[in-house]
């Protein structure tokens, strides 16, 4: 029984890539096992492994031919005896499993929108933009500061060879060479010392995580170190460093890999806490992270790092630590939030526009220290409050928020401030309950109705 | 391959050779975890299985050596990279399978996913993600056998990457110091993603990790599963008769990307093609039957066999419905 061989794909998100060899011609023998084509897109290369032995029928897709989409059929298997003609079986082999339950969609689907709304320029005009990606931003960030600075260097499992484990530090080693791009073994708390060390004699590590789940090995350090030397020496050190990586959910990577850490490190005093959203934000921010005197939080993003934004092309850009930025102006209701869910909340602001109620949105940018005043400037104006966060409801950026405005603007507000939160439980892989643990735009549309 | 250290244990020097029948239970065994992770990783292709799916390929023969020495009641903990360790300590294809695909019929009703699978029956105490972690927890383990007195002994896998967490050498000390039943298997495949042991790692012989805290060590080529039986073997009865850790490290290799998704730039193709032609560890174990006299026909049966198992758990995993939404509310806190 002949068989199609289905064009692979190498992750969730994937949906096409280039068929770049093929290693099998037709009429050889293959085995379960042997490695059979090569298979690539811009991020990745994976060899297409037979499942099932036969003998290589016609190859349907040649080598070389670029934007094939997942799933379509690339070559023909042929049961021992058949000929090359024949035709595939009604089902393939995978096929005959029942279809019945349709393939769960693979997390949730980023619902941010890849282009930002018109207001979205830096408050200084900074000029000419560039569409550039989230990754890219962040790339040249570090490029233009390890230019600048001597001092600066940039530490981390994969960060150097390996081009980084989101190619976000991609063409830094070439460009800078091994004494400034490093590569770590899988040591957080032992390498975290250590920049923290060179930091505090005035060095300005950039050390990444490759997701900051993995910077919890080295919490202690992060905190006891970095966040409070200044004042236990009374002022005499500092600890300028950036610890950054990729921050909250992914797509099904399950419980320990999904997490919001932007309220756990803005508790801490002593410690600056960013949390860029578009690629401006992640260029002009980590710029100023990275000259900043303190330790920085830097929270990223894996699912904003392919999305594309405008960036001042200025090679001085460069944003303020600890300034908000109104995304979106409206009158009926403020919704703060931050990093992904600033698209998501523009998302439900464009809705609530065709119902007839503007809301403005205000991307925080910086978790620690808080831009109360252009929240609670806002607050005055609409005088209704929703906060919105990837990250658990219970002591969440939103209780703080709420809590400002509280402090700041009680006699204003005409309705008790809502906050959208994700589910308040560990991260479930199953994609269907996934989607139920995340905030989409009806959750803030819900909560909006409730205080307007 | 092996090395003696002064400790008294030979580094699986004795009684290599296995019975005609232990080895065909063997064969079996690893047929059974490459024929599911190839069909994992097609599911992987399909879209039904998403996020991180690290394959076992090619590492077949050191989980299926050390099960060969294990008796109910021993208690099993690994990383990520978990599914062979699953199906050789017994549990269910189809569970295992279903969990990949996040359905209600998975080991962890589709809460856990590739990564996060328990099976208390089994005494499989995890798939952990946070590499190093569940080294410590498994001296906790091995705490929890020596405190009921049992002679049960707990297993703990980790990666060559692994090794070089800092808590592992914390675990070294304890184990050592409290006598822990715990045999440490340090899984060398050479790579933890991109970067070889020879980039991460300044000592050159995993093996001698623990010997500052008086850990016996051992080392054992990993693509021989009668070598890695013989081993254990020793290493087992070592912990079982209380008289405390070992560290045994395992050369092995891991065919495929260290997910899914992997740039498969850090190594020649040629390097995988030479391991896979010379040194599988299937080939082997199928070379030696075949030696032995044991007809063709009869390995060809037991391959249809897994054919037909793993065909089986697919489907399992493509029919069993998506968890229900309720339960994403339950299981956080024990209700009393
Ligand atoms: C604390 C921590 N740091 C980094 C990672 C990301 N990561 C996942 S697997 C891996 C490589 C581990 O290699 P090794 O221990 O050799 O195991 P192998 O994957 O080869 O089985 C890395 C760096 C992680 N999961 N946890
Ligand atoms: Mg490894």
């Amino acid at each position: 029984m002949a068989t199609e061989i289905l064009m692979p794909a190498l992750s969730p998100t994937m949906k096409e890539g280039k068929v770049a060899r093929w290693l099998r011609k037709p009429g050889e023998a293959i085995a379960a096992g042997d490695v059979i084509a090569e298979i690539e897109t811009d991020k990745a290369t994976m060899e297409v492994e037979a499942v099932d032995e036969g003998v290589m029928g016609r190859i349907l897709i040649p080598e070389g031919t670029e934007n094939v989409a997942v799933n379509t059929p690339i070559a023909i298997l042929l049961a021992d005896g058949e000929d090359a003609d024949a035709q595939p079986a009604a089902a393939a082999p995978t096929a005959d499993a029942a279809p019945a339950a349709a393939p769960p969609s693979c997390g949730p689907t980023p619902s941010a929108p890849s282009t930002p709304p018109v207001s979205a320029q830096p408050e200084k005009d900074w000029g000419e933009t560039a569409e550039i990606t989230v990754r890219e931003a962040l790339r040249d960030a570090m490029a233009a500061e390890l230019a600048r600075d001597e001092d600066v260097f940039l530490i981390g499992e994969e960060v150097a060879q390996y081009q980084g484990a989101y190619k976000v530090s991609q063409g830094l080693l070439d460009e800078f060479g091994e004494k400034r791009v490093i590569d770590t073994p899988i040591t957080e708390q032992g390498f975290t010392g250590m920049a923290i060390g060179a930091a505090l004699t005035g060095l300005k590590p950039i050390v990444e995580f490759m997701t900051m789940n993995f910077a919890m090995q080295a919490i202690d350090q992060i905190i006891n170190s970095a966040a409070k030397t200044r004042y236990m020496s009374g002022g005499q050190m500092s600890c300028p460093i950036v610890f950054r990586g990729p921050n909250g959910a992914a797509a099904r990577v399950g419980a320990q890999h999904s997490q919001c850490y932007a309220s756990w490190y803005g508790h801490v005093p002593g410690l600056k806490v960013v949390a860029p959203w578009s690629a401006a934000d992640a260029k002009g921010l980590l710029r100023a992270a990275i000259r900043d005197p303190n330790p920085v939080i830097f929270l990223e993003n894996e699912i904003l790092y392919g999305q594309r934004f405008p960036c001042p092309v200025d090679e001085d850009f460069i944003l303020p630590i600890g300034k908000a930025k109104v995304e979106r102006e409206g009158r009926d209701v403020t919704i703060v939030t931050f990093s992904i869910m600033v698209g998501v909340a523009l998302e439900a602001a464009e809705k609530l526009a065709e119902q007839g109620i503007e809301a403005e949105v205000i991307n925080l940018r910086t978790i620690r220290p808080l831009d109360t005043r252009t929240v609670v400037d806002s607050v005055k104006k609409t005088s209704r409050l929703v906060t919105v966060e990837e990250g658990w409801p219970f002591a969440g950026i939103g209780a703080e928020i709420a809590m400002q405005v509280i402090e700041h603007a009680f006699d204003y507000l005409d309705a008790p401030p809502v906050r959208v939160a994700g589910a308040d439980v560990p991260m479930p892989f199953a994609a269907n309950l996934e989607k139920l643990a995340l905030p989409n735009p009806d959750w803030i549309i819900n909560a909006v109705r409730q205080v307007v | 391959m092996s090395n003696e250290t002064d400790r008294g244990l030979s580094g699986g020097h004795n009684s290599r050779a296995m019975t005609e029948a232990d080895l065909k239970e063997a064969y079996y065994q690893m047929v059974l975890i490459r024929r599911f992770e190839e069909r994992a990783g097609q599911l992987y292709g399909m879209g039904l299985i998403g996020g991180f799916c690290h394959l076992y390929i090619g590492q077949e023969a050191v989980v299926v050596g050390i099960q060969m020495e294990l008796k109910q009641g021993d208690k099993i903990i690994t990383s990520y990279r978990d599914h062979g360790q699953m199906l050789a300590a017994g549990m269910d294809p189809r569970g295992v399978m279903a969990e990949l695909t996040g359905r209600e019929g998975g080991y962890s009703h589709g809460k856990g996913g590739s990564m996060h699978m328990f099976s208390s029956e089994k005494h499989f105490y995890g798939g952990h993600g946070i590499v190093g972690a569940q080294v410590s927890l498994g001296i906790g383990l091995a705490f929890a056998n020596k405190y009921r007195g049992t002679d049960e002994v707990s297993v703990t896998y980790y990666g060559e990457g692994a090794s070089n967490q800092g808590q592992v050498y914390e675990s070294f000390n304890l184990a050592a110091l409290h006598k822990l039943p715990c045999l440490f298997v340090l899984e060398n495949n050479r790579y933890g993603m991109g970067t070889s042991v020879e980039r991460a790692s300044a000592s050159k012989e995993l093996w001698r990790n623990g010997e500052p805290w008086g850990i016996p060590g051992m080392h054992v080529d990993g693509m021989d599963v009668e070598a890695v039986r013989a081993a254990a073997a020793e290493a087992v009865a070592h912990c079982r008769a209380g008289r405390g850790p070992v560290l045994l490290e395992v050369d092995t290799y891991r065919y495929r990307g260290h997910s899914m998704s992997d740039p498969a730039k850090y190594r020649q193709r040629s390097e995988v093609d030479e391991v896979r032609r010379n040194h599988d560890p299937i080939d082997r174990v199928r070379r030696e039957l075949l030696e032995r006299g044991v007809a063709e026909s009869e390995l060809k049966s037991m391959d249809d066999k897994v054919k037909a198992v793993v065909l089986d758990a697919a489907e399992f995993a493509q029919t069993s419905p998506e968890p229900d939404p309720s339960e994403l509310w339950t299981d956080i806190l024990v209700e009393s």
